[in-house]
């Protein structure tokens, strides 16, 4: 090795041994899909993302796209990014989106928003009902996040679905019995979503896996916040999350999903065009690099789902992680 | 890594002789071990005791300085993996890469907006760190040209890209005083550039073109030949390789393999396809591992993103961003439009002005400092009373903002209305939602405050 090289100082170079970490840990591999729908494999890993010189990453992080049934809460920038007259309709939007590459379509039922139109079963069955007839992916489905509306809309969901391992979420700290208990009579996953607190995530896993949901039909959100928006907690917490599991915590070793589209697509940022410093860059770019920021940094964190917003930003994400899988 | 108060113990003399002001060895050794002591107050420590405390008290990762006339950027000295096993340290330096075959007009260009591009955030201004210019002509006089150029119109730190080393060497005859950061000795240049870097006293990067054991043997020479400020380029460039091989180089660093106790140097635009993935690989490097980043695109949306992302992942764990007290707006509110108060922690302001943004009804928002605690945390300690938010509603002369004299209190702390209504007679306080995502349904429920 070091014939080639002329010293004109002796020197003692130290072999590079590179040092693994022997983790003990596996992320429980969870299945969504399936029964005719296509299925995608989340988590799996044995290393710290993407260190495969020690360890397994079988799956690469999955790329979600959300689609709203009532669009109206996502900036004009956004929506004209994929076309009024797909976004208008669940479907369209959904099938436009799989053929953009998304792995799972997130249909997040904002048109049931108390304080938004206030729709009902009924509205949040169509919609459902439309995405899964439009494409064949695996699917999520978000509730407005209140408590009772998201009990009140989401069971019929579940039952909707029967067999089809959709994920249902949010099972929150003081709400997730009722949807838990859906998920287990209709074969879904349930996403456990904290606010950025390591001891509420690992906590809330437990809850939910003991009234019955297996840990393998678990997914947890830590939560984030956009760039700019505390997305470094959520960077350390995914981390210690990890960590944790791959250290052999049987708790947190489910995988991890976030949401770096939507939350970013809330932000000044990403909202308006006009009226904000011109150190912060023309709009479109600037928008549009944000929600890729935001993506990176919580997927090389350790998020297993990512959901995303913007067509482009699915396009370059999906890229970057297929090369991050050295594909 | 750091010894424990134990094993400091069984190297000292055991006498308990006190000569160094403590008690007994064992309480020395206990400060020795917190840093908070030095070994030389021994008078009769063993030389083994000092070599090995000499060998742990150093800092894994050495800090490099490049330094200008008015500027110091110091990077490297970083001690963790993972940001909250303590903190990140040192902000990687983004510096924006020149070439001396450009037109003069076009460098000139470039440097002005890169060298005047500023961004303000929570309070604090942001800018990127310098050039890189790099000897794309193969010619030394050209390339000291261009170098002299720029170090006329800009005082910022510059990093020299040659192969050649009379390039180089003609280059840093132009710099004057500065210490630019020289890049890069190769197996092939070695020699000459470590002779360049000491007579220049300049930070040197060692570049690999093969691997961490060409790395670790060019990082020994150059070190063997008295280059004390070293930056290492370990030669991956793609975004599977650069992660990897930066992870084994800082955890390398961490665990005291000398040759790799340096910072590492990156340049995302060489392993890119575009600039979009360019601008996700320095993300990359900005959380994984870099400590200065060279970019080849430049836009004032790429510098925004950049810089917030890199004050995101080197903020401190233990003391969250803070933002100056004061009455910030949302849109651009009136003397109708509803005041909100909250404390300093950024992610406390965050929440509540992101909801308040998304009402689409401008607002005021008045930051008490709490020193960086939370709504519930900073009452809980006593830093967020009605004392302090009245004192602060008549120092911001919230007053003058508004018409209506109503003050939203964070629903949390509704337990502060009778004694802030005493504390301002004059106001009438309200109770807003416990949680920030309440905040667009309140403000719809009491519209007729604002509107009437």
């Amino acid at each position: 090795m070091l014939d080639s090289i002329k010293f004109k100082l002796e020197v003692v170079v130290p072999e590079v041994e590179i040092p693994k970490e022997k983790w003990t840990g596996r992320v429980r591999e969870v299945k969504i899909g399936g029964k005719g729908r296509k299925e995608v494999v989340v988590g799996g890993a044995t290393a710290m993302p993407f260190l495969d010189f020690e360890g397994e990453i079988p799956n690469p992080p999955r790329v979600a796209v959300e689609v709203r049934d009532d669009p109206s809460g996502f900036p004009p920038g956004l929506l004209s990014s994929w076309g009024d007259d797909v976004v208008n309709d669940v479907g369209s939007w959904a099938k436009k989106a799989a053929e953009l590459g998304a792995e799972i379509i997130t249909l997040r039922l904002t048109s049931a928003h108390p304080e938004g139109q206030n729709t009902g079963v009924e509205e949040a069955k169509s919609a459902v009902d439309k995405v899964l007839s439009a494409v064949d992916l695996p699917l999520m489905v978000i509730g407005p996040e209140i408590a009772d509306k998201d009990n009140e809309i989401l069971v019929p969901i579940a039952d909707l679905a029967e067999g089809q391992r959709i994920v249902l979420g949010n099972c929150v700290e003081n709400n997730y019995k009722t949807i838990a208990a859906a998920c287990i009579a209709a074969n879904h996953i349930a996403i456990a979503k904290t606010p950025l607190d390591i001891n509420l995530a690992k906590q809330l896993n437990v809850q939910v896996s003991d009234i019955g949901v297996p840990l393998e039909s678990i997914l947890m959100d830590a939560d984030m916040g956009a760039l700019g928006y505390g997305i470094e907690y959520a960077i350390s917490i995914d981390e210690r999350l990890k960590l944790a599991a791959l250290m052999g915590d049987s708790v947190t070793a489910v995988p991890i999903i976030n949401h770096p589209g939507p939350e970013t697509w809330r932000q000044k940022e990403a909202k308006v065009s006009e009226g904000v410093p011109e150190s912060w860059g023309g709009y479109d770019e600037r928008a549009l690099y944000w929600e890729e920021l935001s993506a990176t940094s919580i997927i090389h964190s350790g998020a297993d789902v990512v959901t995303l917003c913007h067509p482009k930003a699915v396009e370059y994400i999906k890229s970057m992680i297929a090369k991050l899988m050295g594909q | 890594m750091a010894l424990t108060g134990i094993q400091i113990y069984k190297l000292l003399p055991k006498t308990n002789c006190k000569e160094c002001g403590y008690p007994t060895c064992m309480a020395f050794a206990m400060k020795l071990a917190a840093g908070q002591e030095d070994l030389s107050k021994c008078p009769y420590a063993s030389d083994e005791a000092k070599e090995k405390l000499s060998a742990a008290a150093k800092p894994p990762m050495r800090a490099v300085t490049i330094v200008t006339n008015d500027h110091q950027l110091t990077t490297g000295a970083e001690l963790v993996m993972y940001r909250h096993q303590k903190k990140f340290f040192n902000p990687a330096p983004l510096m924006v890469r020149v070439k001396d075959t450009a037109s003069a007009d076009d460098l000139n260009e470039t440097v002005e907006e890169v060298g005047n591009y500023s961004v303000d955030r929570v309070g604090m201004t942001f800018t990127l760190d310098g050039f890189a210019v790099q000897n794309d002509s193969g010619d030394a006089s050209t390339f000291a040209s261009c170098v002299e150029s720029v170090k006329s119109k800009t005082d910022m730190p510059l990093t020299l890209i040659a192969t050649d080393p009379n390039s180089m060497s003609a280059a840093l005859e132009k710099v004057g005083d500065s210490r630019p950061l020289i890049y890069a000795a190769t197996k092939d240049n070695i020699d000459q550039m470590g002779q360049l870097a000491k007579k220049y006293s300049c930070p040197m990067v060692v570049k690999s073109s093969d691997g961490l054991d060409e790395l670790a043997e060019l990082s020994e020479k150059a070190s063997g030949a008295g280059v004390e400020d070293i930056i290492l380029d370990p030669g991956d460039r793609d975004l599977h390789n650069s992660l990897v091989s930066f992870t084994q180089v800082r955890r390398l660093a961490l665990r005291k393999f000398e040759p790799f106790g340096y910072p590492i140097i990156s340049f995302p635009g060489e392993g890119a396809s575009s600039v979009e993935e360019e601008v996700n690989l320095a993300a990359q490097h900005i959380a994984k591992y870099a400590n200065v980043i060279v970019m080849d695109s430049f836009s004032p949306a790429i510098a925004y993103n950049l810089l917030t992302l890199r004050l995101n992942v080197y903020t401190d764990p233990q003391a969250p961003i803070q933002l100056q007290s004061g009455i910030y707006q949302v849109g651009s509110p009136d003397e109708k439009s509803p005041l909100c108060i909250t404390t300093n922690y950024a992610l406390s302001y965050f929440a509540i002005s992101g909801e308040v943004e998304a009402t689409g009804r401008p607002s005021w928002i008045l930051v008490v400092d709490t020193e960086g605690l939370s709504v519930l945390t900073a009452w809980s300690a006593g830093k967020f009373d009605a004392d302090g938010i009245a004192a602060h509603i008549k120092q911001f002369d919230a007053a003058d903002k508004v018409n209506h004299n109503s003050l939203i209190l964070p629903g949390g702390v509704a337990i502060l209305k009778g004694e802030t209504e005493e504390n301002l007679p004059d106001w009438k306080i309200l109770v807003g939602p416990r949680e920030a995502p309440g905040i667009g349904g309140y403000f719809r429920q009491n519209a007729q405050i604002w509107e009437g």
